[in-house]
């Protein structure tokens, strides 16, 4: 064995034995984890502080800004009830069905774009005007077309989730290396295979950059169409306190987005690290 | 008429054109005639023997690569013939295993399922895969690290799960484009010594690319000088070295004399190119 082998080895084992004791790395990295988010809990404490005092000192009329303390009570109040859970699983419900069937013409289109260099070049200018339109003013439109029921939120979510999916899965697929192409095919894989196990797993890291900024996407888009025409899901709960002026309740709702968009974003970088941990440490925070 | 060669000779390449169309908007000065195209290849001709140890030497630009493209199947002649075993070749054959300098490992997979790569698409069951790839990776002293992905694997680790990949499918040719070139210098010895030894053992028929006289010198059984651009073979050398090779054969006056060959037929190509240099342009194909 030649000596950069056992030099090498001598490091697998030391390596090795961490992976033995697997469930305290496990343990260790989250312990990491904490400790890097931890430092941003003073600044939110700072805050919420803020928020606490200005009402109190009589800067910002309670009426319009309740404080803090008020708004977590009615918070905490509208959860035990159950009041709130309703909305916000319909709301989350509709970012959903729209952001899975953002993925379902997002992705394959965007391979399609990505490799297909001809295709893209009949699809990219409509794509390109499409994409720079606000969905907020296609609003009116979807609204018309498909009226005030669930099918018109859903087509909205799913339109402003998709350009996010369907620029990073062509980015995903333009930026793949070429070697890795020429060696699979040196090898002879089959096209299939060569999407299957070559231009797939290459272009994922891409692809879930996008699903993460879709899915953020999602929640904004639900949140507004429910503004507009509906009655229900925690747009319609912010928009409905405001107009009966149950104002600790509408800061209540926002606060509980806040939240639920903290959550959300949490389990797609966990999901991110989960599905390339080939790539070793990834650069997107945990905060992302 | 097309002379194949002989039982021997598992590849023949016959008057070998290769040309690559430039990027739009470039062009290049061909001894006066401004052109959008390049030639690569011109008139390159040359014979390999079934088990031979061959080394392609010359300058860069001058092709060696884009042969290695041509047998292995990945490109195709502009004009001219490629036999492998007497047949052209007009796709990745079974035939071939190819490694490449940037080791091309796939990132996503363990240095175990990089070597079952081909396999997969021979259609091998994941048992007879998985023996196959821990006999190369026992092979290479790398046991211990078939769960491991290519970044936690240093460069000479990685270029040697490339190699074991590559010969996972038992090639008659195995295509090696500059394999060590990214490597540190001792490792590149370490790797040149293993490879030697392995490819003794087998009779595995290797067209290796590279700058380094010493690493051809050690390796080849024959050594091909190529000219400069537009490539095609100027001179082959056979190298006079007893086999096995051992490692001190470095150092012997035996080894100078065969090194001081190749560098004697390659100088004036290297000296020609050197001057073409700011000529050189990006190409594709």
């Amino acid at each position: 064995m030649s000596e950069e082998v056992i030099v090498a080895s001598e490091v697998g084992l030391k390596n090795r034995s961490i992976d033995f004791s697997s469930y305290a790395k496990h343990g260790k990295y989250l312990l990491k984890g904490f400790n890097k988010w931890s430092q941003g809990i003073p600044l939110v404490l700072v805050f919420f502080s803020i928020w606490e005092a200005l009402p109190r000192l009589g800067v910002i009329d309670p009426l319009f800004l309740p404080t803090f303390s008020t708004t977590i009570k009615t918070l905490f109040d509208l959860t035990v009830s159950g009041k709130l859970l309703l909305h916000v699983v319909v709301s989350l419900q509709r970012a959903s069905a729209g952001f899975g069937l953002a993925i379902l013409v997002a992705v394959p289109l965007g391979f399609l774009m990505g490799w297909y260099n001809k295709f893209e070049r009949y699809t990219d200018l409509l794509v390109q005007s499409l994409r720079n339109i606000s969905t907020f003013a296609l609003l009116p439109i979807f609204l018309l077309v498909l009226g005030l029921g669930e099918s018109s939120k859903i087509a909205i979510i799913f339109y402003g989730a998709s350009w996010q999916l369907l620029m990073n899965t062509i980015s995903g697929v333009k930026s793949i290396d070429p070697i890795y192409i020429k060696a699979a095919k040196s090898m002879g894989v089959s096209d299939w295979d060569l999407f299957r196990k070559v231009i797939l797993p290459a272009s994922i890291p891409s692809i879930i950059i996008g699903a993460r900024l879709g899915a953020k996407i999602s929640l904004m888009v639900v949140i507004a169409a429910e503004m507009i025409g509906a009655k229900s899901g925690l747009g319609f709960f912010i928009q409905n306190a405001q107009f009966n002026f149950m104002v600790p309740e509408m800061y209540a709702g926002i606060l509980a987005l806040a939240f639920l968009g903290l959550l959300v974003n949490y389990l797609l970088v966990w999901f991110e690290k989960k599905t390339t941990s080939w790539k070793g440490e990834i650069g997107s925070s945990i905060l992302g | 008429m097309h002379y194949k060669g002989t039982e021997m000779d598992i590849i023949v390449a016959e008057n070998v054109h290769k040309k690559f169309k430039l990027k739009q908007g470039q062009q290049v000065n061909n001894n006066g005639i401004i052109s959008d195209e390049i030639e690569v290849l011109s008139g390159f001709g040359l014979k390999i023997k079934k088990g031979e140890f061959l080394v392609l030497v010359g300058p860069s630009g001058s092709g060696k690569s884009v042969f290695l493209d041509l047998v292995g199947g990945l490109s195709a002649p502009t004009s001219g013939v490629v036999y492998l075993d007497d047949k052209p070749v007009e796709a990745p054959s079974a035939k071939t295993g190819y490694v490449f300098q940037q080791y091309a490992l796939f990132p996503w997979r363990s240095a175990l399922s990089n070597i079952e790569f081909g396999l997969e698409s021979r259609g091998v069951v994941k048992e007879e895969r998985v023996k196959i790839a821990r006999e190369l990776l026992s092979l290479f002293g790398l046991s211990d690290f078939e769960d491991r992905f290519p970044y936690q694997l240093s460069g000479g680790m990685q270029q040697r799960v490339a190699i074991a990949r590559a010969l996972a499918t038992k090639p008659e040719v195995l295509l090696m484009d500059e394999p060590f070139a990214a490597l540190d210098a001792q490792t590149r010895e370490i790797l040149q010594n293993e490879l030697i030894k392995i490819w003794e053992g087998t009779d595995t028929t290797v067209i290796f690319v590279t700058h380094s006289i010493d690493e051809a010198v050690f390796l080849a059984d024959r050594v091909a000088v190529v000219t400069a651009r537009p490539g095609r073979i100027k001179d082959i050398i056979e190298i006079d070295l007893p086999r096995p090779r051992k490692v001190d054969i470095r150092s012997s006056p035996e080894f100078a004399a065969n090194r001081h060959k190749v560098w004697g037929a390659l100088k004036a190509e290297v000296n020609k190119a050197q001057q073409d240099w700011k000529l050189a342009p990006v190409f594709s194909e």
